[in-house]
């Protein structure tokens, strides 16, 4: 009575493989920044600004996507950049993952005040607009790496909270989690071993998901010029001081946008992927 | 002194007056079946939850004692209850499609509370759970073991369910409708399985349902139950040949009979109904609840 599903094989799904690509040669490009680079990120020379990327006219060889008003190479600022966006997508989607899911799973099975005291903590944050909260974290904590992981964590627990909260409750309701408690587990036990194996692929999602409004919001922040010291090369800072010359130099602004939108892209369809492989009542 | 006894015990919604068990008293006998009907809404799972301690969070025990083996439950201290309760009773859950994790194998989930409660070694678990699963006739049973739950049909997961809650020998087992959710051919082999390893280990059993005609197979007394309340306590013979109550005449007087298969339904009447209120709204004003 076996099920005949589980004995047909899955192709590796297309978008996996893409997202994961895409994934993998970027963080290869920040790891290896330094020997791939073709220039000097910071390197300044007024006489080559604003020069086109390789395939237009008055372009110099050796800079392939042109140079911003300063002189600066944008293919080499973007892969620099590549390093902060992978530092904070790591970090903070992991921590805000950590905190977020134990919150939602602690409201979500034990229920009781325990949830009131979470739900309205979930509530007060979602009043606060995102944005201008995570600016003025970082106004009252200054600039830094840290500072904007902690703003990351602060303002994006609850998002992880709330879904976990309610798949948790979902789970709790069901008879195998009662039998868990009449087999004599503790309800901390219960919590770890039945509760979160079940929600662990949403928990996969959400984290993917996670990583890439991370890069957004370092991206937001450094475009308001609220990220780390404004001599990094950083996409958010990039794609800010392209907007001033959009009409002479439109890549500039472009190539590190476009860098960004894959780099999102890839990261919630790896999530999505990941959930249609790994779950076991969808595998 | 019986196995189980289950003396006034009521139970409401927090933090409200709406009563979900009126003063319920029933005993078990260690090896007894006993039938525990009643219509939907009727509280018959939840006296079946207040003895595992499963109610749900919404739920209070107000009032009564529960005494499993001479010892009063709710007096306990959680953690000692819930061991207890692990040592002694067992679930048949109603739904086997939920009743199993998704996320973890068959194996692991029949051995885990042999080793867990009993201190049994993993390999002595693996054995138990094998000649279990042989028992409740499955014969695959090491590919059944490897399986997930959703790679089999509900009929083998109710089995696995059965094995599992006899596994560790327990002196009680609470079967909750274990057969509504399955289709009626596979239903009668599941009871058959039910009241054979019932038989064979001597386990008294709480059969939850709402299905006169499996009480009369399978058990040897019943409590009948109406919005919380036991209207009738009697022993199988005496049920079915002069109910006490009338709601226990009219309950019996609509089950459809096989020996008429074209007969219309006899629903309850509305009358008997209105007067079982009345009993019940009575109970209420005399008990000050």
């Amino acid at each position: 009575m076996l099920d005949a599903r589980s004995t047909i094989k899955r192709r590796l799904p297309l978008r996996l493989i893409l997202s994961a690509g895409w994934l993998g040669l970027l963080t290869l490009a920040a790891v290896f920044a330094p020997l791939i680079a073709p220039k000097d990120p910071l390197a300044q020379d007024l006489f080559l600004g604003q020069l086109p990327p390789f395939w237009l006219q008055g372009h110099e060889p050796g800079y392939l996507l042109g140079t911003d008003s300063l002189g600066r190479d944008v293919l080499s600022r973007i892969l620099y950049g590549s390093r902060l966006a992978l530092t904070v997508a790591l970090i903070a989607g992991s921590i805000t993952c950590i905190v977020g899911a134990a919150m939602g799973l602690l409201a979500g099975f034990l229920r009781g005040w325990v949830d009131v005291v979470i739900s309205r903590a979930i509530d007060i944050w979602m009043a606060f607009p995102p944005v201008l909260f995570s600016i003025l974290l970082i106004a009252v904590l200054g600039p830094g790496l840290s500072s904007i992981i902690i703003a990351i964590v602060v303002i994006d627990w609850t998002r992880f909270a709330r879904v976990i909260r309610a798949e948790a409750m979902t789970q709790g309701a069901m008879d195998y989690v009662a039998s868990a408690q009449i087999a004599g587990r503790t309800r901390l036990s219960t919590m770890l071993t039945e509760i979160l194996p079940n929600v662990l692929p949403t928990i996969v999602v959400l984290l993917t998901l996670e990583m890439g409004i991370s890069i957004i919001v370092e991206a937001i922040l450094s475009f308001v010029n609220l990220s780390i010291s404004t001599d990094d090369p950083t996409w958010g800072g990039m794609i800010s001081e392209g907007r001033t010359s959009i009409h002479q130099a439109w890549w500039v602004l472009v190539f590190p946008l476009i860098t960004l939108f894959l780099t999102v892209l890839s990261f919630s369809q790896l999530g999505e992927g990941l959930k249609d492989r790994f779950d076991p009542v969808l595998r | 002194m019986s196995f189980l006894s289950i003396r006034n015990l009521s139970a409401r919604l927090k933090g409200r007056s709406d009563q979900i068990l009126r003063h319920v008293s029933l005993e078990v006998a260690a090896g007894e079946v006993r039938g525990l009907v009643g219509e939907s809404g009727a509280g018959k799972s939840m006296i079946g939850k207040a003895i595992l301690g499963t109610l749900p969070h919404s739920v209070e025990i107000s009032g009564g004692e529960i005494i499993l083996d001479g010892i009063d439950l709710l007096t306990l201290p959680s953690a000692k209850r819930r061991q207890l309760i692990g040592a002694k009773c067992a679930l048949i859950p109603q739904d086997p499609l939920t009743a199993l994790n998704p996320s973890r194998r068959i194996g692991p989930q029949i051995t885990n509370r042999l080793v867990d409660i009993l201190g049994w070694s993993r390999s002595d678990a693996e054995a138990r759970a094998r000649a279990l699963l042989a028992e409740v006739q499955i014969q695959d049973t090491e590919r059944v073991m490897r399986s997930y739950p959703h790679e089999l049909s509900g009929g083998m997961r109710q089995r696995i369910l059965i094995a599992s809650a006899f596994a560790a020998e327990p002196k009680l087992i609470i079967a909750d409708e274990p057969t509504t959710a399955l289709d009626v051919t596979v239903q009668k082999q599941i009871l058959k399985l039910i009241a054979a390893l019932q038989a064979r280990h001597g386990t008294a059993l709480l059969f939850v349902t709402h299905d006169l005609g499996v009480v009369s197979k399978v058990c040897q007394s019943l409590s009948v139950l109406y919005a919380g309340l036991v209207l009738e306590d009697s022993t199988i013979p005496d049920f079915f040949h002069a109910p006490k109550h009338p709601y226990s005449r009219a309950l019996l007087a609509a089950t459809p009979k096989y020996t008429d298969p074209d007969g219309s339904l006899t629903p309850v009447p509305d009358a008997i109904i209105e007067t079982t209120r009345a009993e019940v709204a009575a109970f209420d004003r005399s008990a000050h609840v």
